[in-house]
């Protein structure tokens, strides 16, 4: 097989996997008789051309940067994390509890707090299959499955034997407190603006009180925070001693084995990392968007951190730039749900293809740019 | 708890864990030849709806088969093509596949009946209809065996039968015949295989494809045996009980059946919460939920016996040059 210049492997590989997943879709959407076009047109207008469909779009994304860290992290040691989703799940239980059962002052100090025990649960979560990896030789990929089913029914018994309020039938949390709700985009100075709601007149919208009104986005200052966590694995990984080590663990175990990396502990410390990134999303949707603790709280978004990582070749920057492509993908998709009868299902479908053509058939896409790239013969 | 509740809860035992058995002995074959597949799931999905829409189109319960067998088949090819011929990771295949299944069921279901990604119950011929064995009510009458066979082993749809059938013939066929001992040494050593002058694509293609005949049956059974009609995320997490089931096995057929038969008692007490409170045990549903995976855990860690998958599982075949 020809081997491709890098600049073909990091940019066409992932660029064309994409477009295969879209001509799939595409093929799929005519099938059951809907018009591709038009799912396009109206994916772009629900999720990017406005304001508010960013706010909606940059939400799902901060959820998928924080779990499409998660599997960066581990992938770079060798092992594949399908667990992000238990663990996020389980963050979102760490929130809850210090979001319930802490008198915060102010939400500066409650997120501090709450990314504390978010990144604690999250970790917990995945300590035990990395230390069955690590010290007994268990696949960390079954593993991490059957934990995300405990994770599930975990979650289903605390919520309705324990933090269910008397009285309520929802297997829900209560609502937290005010102090401990985080600025959304629409709160925040200088891009509060852009969502400011206008009348037909164009004049902005004023409450009785006469304060003016704004479309409410879930999109929230976690987002910030999902930056900076990119920013901290790439400086991990690729800037510091315990990255190179871990990178050198997932290129060949022997080698480091033999240059004195302790496998055990690299297995334990990358997973309790990875766990903690998973568990850190919670603090975007539990505590940034939902204000209590629902059942399944996560939504998948662990899983979709899996099509993030793979469609980012498990960089943090690709990682942002797929976060963002799954969040139009998502915000997109509930657009088609409402506006067309094309079922939002579709962006399961495409996720589903971007994780195929850009984790299981890599080798088909580079075998195809190969032919392109073949060095020409005398 | 009488006899008769007893019995019942056995009778349960026996429906849910068909599904489950035949999901586990596709894995078995699958694995053995060295071909992880987490996409159980996804195929039976597929089957699953394919069986229930065919079944309800047509009106005949076996063009739904068929086409179960069909739609799996089609995402074998897939895994197949992604882990063996392009030498593709077979864990994140099979996880793809089982998120493409999720959708696409529901996308097609509703494009064909709109009626909330479920197909409209299915009626008469289109269900697969209950078998009473032979002498079944003339042995009634005999103490303790009698109900047994009426109630529990007879009265079941004939891929109930076709699943504890499967487990000898698997047997048989991997361990008393060439073609089984070729499958085994495709999963343990590949190369050996391969210097013996067989081809180790085409042995990991058969297995791949037995996969699918029978998470496609296992389906079918699913939506025209189990309950009337396919319905969304109906398998709800089988494939992967059904991969637990294989690991607690240690990739064995006659444990396959055991384990399998265990983890549908779990699924069957957890319908019957009453049950186990008038024998004075609080145990809360979501902790039997759990059960199975814990076990397979606890097995993974090696606490009872150790688990050790083939050896050349997960990793693709490249022939000498």
């Amino acid at each position: 097989m020809t081997k491709l210049p890098t600049w073909a492997d990091v940019v066409l590989v992932p660029v064309i996997s994409l477009i295969l997943a879209a001509l799939v879709s595409a093929v799929v959407l005519l099938a059951i008789g809907q018009d591709p076009m038009q799912a396009l047109s109206v994916m772009v207008n629900g999720a990017i051309m406005t304001p508010y469909g960013w706010g909606y779009t940059l939400y799902y994304a901060t959820s998928f940067i924080f779990t499409g860290l998660s599997v960066t992290v581990a992938y770079h040691a060798g092992l594949f994390n399908i667990g992000s989703e238990g663990q996020a799940q389980i963050g979102g239980l760490g929130v809850a509890l210090c979001c319930l059962f802490l008198p915060w002052p102010h939400w500066t100090l409650a997120l501090v707090g709450a990314m504390l025990a978010a990144s604690a649960f999250g970790a917990a979560w995945a300590a035990i299959p990395a230390y069955l990896q690590a010290k007994r030789g268990s696949h960390i990929v079954i593993t991490t499955i059957m934990f995300n089913y405990i994770a599930a029914a975990l979650m289903i018994y605390i919520l309705v034997d324990f933090l269910r309020p008397t009285g309520s039938m929802d297997p829900a949390s209560a609502r937290f407190a005010a102090t401990t709700a985080l600025p959304k985009f629409h709160e925040l100075p200088l891009i509060s603006d852009l969502f400011l709601r206008y009348t037909a007149e164009g004049a902005v919208r004023l409450d009785p009180q006469g304060n003016p009104m704004y479309q409410k986005v879930p999109a929230n200052i976690s987002f910030f925070l999902a930056l900076l966590a990119c920013v901290a694995v790439w400086v991990l990984l690729w800037h510091t001693r315990l990255g190179y080590m871990i990178r050198a663990f997932g290129k060949s175990d022997k080698a480091a084995r033999y240059a004195g990396i302790s496998a055990v502990k690299i297995t334990m410390i990358t997973m309790l990392i990875s766990g903690g990134l998973a568990g850190l999303m919670a603090i975007n949707n539990v505590m940034g968007q939902a204000g209590r603790l629902l059942q399944n709280s996560a939504e998948g978004a662990g899983f979709i951190g899996i099509a993030v990582a793979l469609m980012g070749r498990n960089h943090p920057l690709g990682v942002v730039m797929a976060a963002i492509l799954f969040g139009f993908l998502y915000q997109g998709g509930a657009a088609l749900g409402l506006e067309t009868t094309i079922p939002m299902e579709l962006r399961i479908v495409v996720q589903g293809l971007v994780i195929l053509f850009t984790g299981a058939l890599d080798h088909m896409v580079r075998m195809m740019l190969g032919l392109v790239f073949r060095p020409r013969q005398a | 708890m009488d006899y008769a509740t007893f019995l019942q809860i056995l009778d349960t035992t026996l429906r849910l864990a068909t599904p489950l058995l035949f999901a586990c002995l596709a894995g078995l074959y699958s694995e053995r030849a060295g071909i992880f597949d987490i996409g159980l799931e996804g195929k039976m999905l597929m089957a699953a709806m394919c069986a229930g829409s065919v079944a309800f189109l047509t009106g005949s319960v076996w063009l739904g088969v068929l086409a179960a067998i069909g739609g799996s088949l089609v995402f074998a090819l897939v895994h197949g093509l992604a882990s063996i011929t392009f030498r593709g990771n077979q864990l994140i295949s099979g996880v793809a596949l089982n998120f493409v299944a999720s959708g696409i069921t529901i996308l097609v279901t509703l494009a064909l009946f709109n009626q909330g990604g479920r197909t409209p119950p299915l009626e008469g011929g289109a269900r697969m209809q209950e078998i009473t064995l032979p002498l079944a009510d003339t042995l009634r009458g005999v103490p303790l065996l009698g109900p047994f066979y009426a109630d529990v082993i007879s009265g079941h749809p004939l891929l109930v039968y076709v699943g504890l059938l499967l487990v000898p013939a698997t047997w048989w066929l991997l361990y008393r015949t060439r073609f089984g001992l070729r499958l085994r040494a495709v999963g343990e050593n590949p190369a050996s295989v391969d210097t013996a002058g067989v081809s180790v694509a085409r042995m990991r293609f058969a297995a791949v494809l037995i996969a699918g005949v029978l998470c496609g049956l296992a389906g079918a059974y699913m939506a025209t045996g189990l309950q009337a009609g396919f319905g969304r995320e109906m398998t709800a997490g089988r494939g992967y009980i059904a991969l637990a089931a294989l690991i607690f096995a240690k990739w064995r057929p006659w444990h396959a059946l055991w384990a399998c038969l265990l983890f549908g008692f779990f699924q069957s007490l957890a319908l019957r919460p009453d049950v186990l409170e008038n024998l004075g045990m609080k145990i809360p549903v979501p902790a039997l939920d759990a059960l199975p995976y814990v076990l397979t855990v606890i097995v993974l860690a090696g606490l009872v016996g150790k688990a050790i998958p083939p050896r050349a599982g997960g990793e693709p075949y490249v022939k000498e040059r």
